[in-house]
């Protein structure tokens, strides 16, 4: 917004004096900033392009991944990430209100409007948390080992396991107690260190229980690893068949077939480096966003607090605006290149 | 000392009402069609498939569209259409320089890699 100063020829511009830009030191600061902020995350998003490519189709697709809703649970392929998207949009929209507000000098308007943004901001860093917690806790199925060597994602609706009933007694239960707490993690536990046999559970104290489990619907295997048999990008196992190799390799009392959830060591989606890609490009704009919501709170605090009203203008609104903005722009593109393509 | 020499840049920024209405009507478009726009990325995202014939022309429109939202984004609620086109290019222009060199040896230092890669397990 050059305003008045539009008329001012170049050589008044570069004689000295007056700045070329016609802007003020700080604003001009902050977009050079904002440059080489940009510069950081493309680096990022091209490396994620680069790791990407080179593991072709074992490389998970955004929708596998995040389908699922809050009190919801699965099948929404990426409407989370599109609602994260719009929350970030408005809290963009109601800032540059702010901004605009600013310009009239109504300290009012600039208030209210910092407020929502503020407002959005933690309904953003809100959702991430949710985002990355179930990105780390992971799907009821995991990532498996199939029999012949591959790996295979599963999706579909695991069906709950009801209870337990031990079989031989071991130093706390005693045969025939029928288990009923903390179910899920005690069998997730056992798949993972080799503790299931023929629908049996080895539970720490020693005993075996049998587990009573209602049958999973519409379960489907994505290969995401060649193994002698299945290839990876190959036919499509549903069904029956499905639910056949993924019990033979559950139930087969081997350590490691398979994986729940994401750490920086594995994660079940896909290749490591994506779950590593994703904590650190994710992680790295979540804390731009805890950062911005941080200033704008100081920014709005000077805003009640009169500061700039009486400085006569509101420019410090419009450079937080523009860092805000930035955060915004970012998540556009994380927004592209990590789950959409 | 009271400094005489410098301008109050920020003051140029200023209007009045009528200014602010039609700037505000603005932004309510672009609100409405950044969010047009993510609900179609969101919707072709869910509808076609990976593995579909039309995925190349998909991956293009995607990254189409992020652009035009970039676009509007820096243009309109940054501001940066109505700054000075000096200010405007010195921004724009050194990093669209740095993303296509970075693009560039992306791809050539890919293929290369990819190859080697590729010998590497036959």
């Amino acid at each position: 917004m050059a305003g008045h100063s539009a008329q001012l020829d170049a050589k008044t511009l570069w004689g000295g004096k007056e700045s070329p830009f016609q802007t003020s030191y700080g604003k001009l600061m902050m977009w050079f900033f904002l440059v080489s902020d940009a510069l950081t995350f493309t680096g990022l998003l091209i490396a994620y392009g680069f790791t990407r490519h080179d593991s072709q189709d074992a490389w998970p697709i955004g929708e596998e991944t995040f389908n699922s809703m809050p009190f919801l649970g699965h099948g929404y392929p990426l409407l989370y990430v599109a609602l994260m998207t719009f929350i970030l949009i408005v809290s963009s929209v109601t800032m540059v209100l702010a901004v605009e507000a600013g310009h009239r000098m109504d300290r009012k308007g600039v208030t209210k409007w910092m407020i929502a943004t503020v407002i959005g901001g933690f309904f953003f860093l809100g959702s991430q948390a949710w985002e990355w917690s179930h990105f780390i806790h992971g799907s009821e199925f995991g990532k498996i080992e199939l029999n012949d060597g591959s790996v295979a994602i599963v999706k579909g609706h695991f069906g709950e396991i009801n209870s337990f009933t031990v079989i031989e007694a071991g130093k706390k239960h005693k045969a025939g107690a029928v288990l009923k707490e903390d179910l899920m993690h005690q069998f997730q536990h056992a798949a993972e260190a080799g503790h299931l046999e023929a629908g049996k559970i080895h539970l720490a104290d020693g005993s075996v229980a049998k587990i009573n489990k209602a049958a999973d619907h519409e379960m489907k295997l994505i290969i995401k690893k060649d193994g002698k048999l299945h290839k990876v990008g190959g036919k499509e196992i549903k069904g029956k068949q499905a639910e056949k190799l993924y019990y033979e390799a559950l139930y087969s009392g081997d350590k490691h077939r398979v994986i729940y959830g994401a750490n920086m060591k594995q994660n079940e989606y896909g290749p490591q480096q994506y779950a590593q890609f994703f904590f650190f490009i994710t992680g790295f704009h979540g804390f731009h966003v805890f950062s911005g919501v941080m200033i704008n709170i100081l920014i709005l605090l000077g805003v009640l607090s009169g500061t700039y009203h009486k400085r006569g203008h509101y420019e410090m609104v419009e450079k937080t605006g523009l860092y805000w903005h930035f955060v915004d722009l970012v998540w556009v593109f994380v927004f592209t290149f990590f789950y959409l393509l | 000392m009271e400094r005489d020499d410098l301008i109050e840049y920020s003051l140029h920024a200023h209007h009045d009402d009528a200014k602010g209405k039609q700037i505000r009507s603005k932004i309510y478009k672009v609100t409405l069609l950044l969010t047009i726009v993510t609900i179609i990325e969101v919707f072709i995202g869910a509808t076609i498939k990976q593995s579909s014939d039309w995925w190349s022309a998909v991956k293009i429109t995607f990254i189409l569209l992020t652009l035009l939202k970039a676009g509007y984004i820096v243009m309109v609620f940054m501001h940066l259409g109505d700054e000075r086109p000096y200010l405007r290019n010195i921004i724009l222009i050194p990093y669209f320089i740095f993303v296509a060199y970075l693009i560039f040896i992306a791809l050539v230092e890919g293929t290369a890699v990819g190859s080697v890669w590729k010998t590497m397990w036959q």
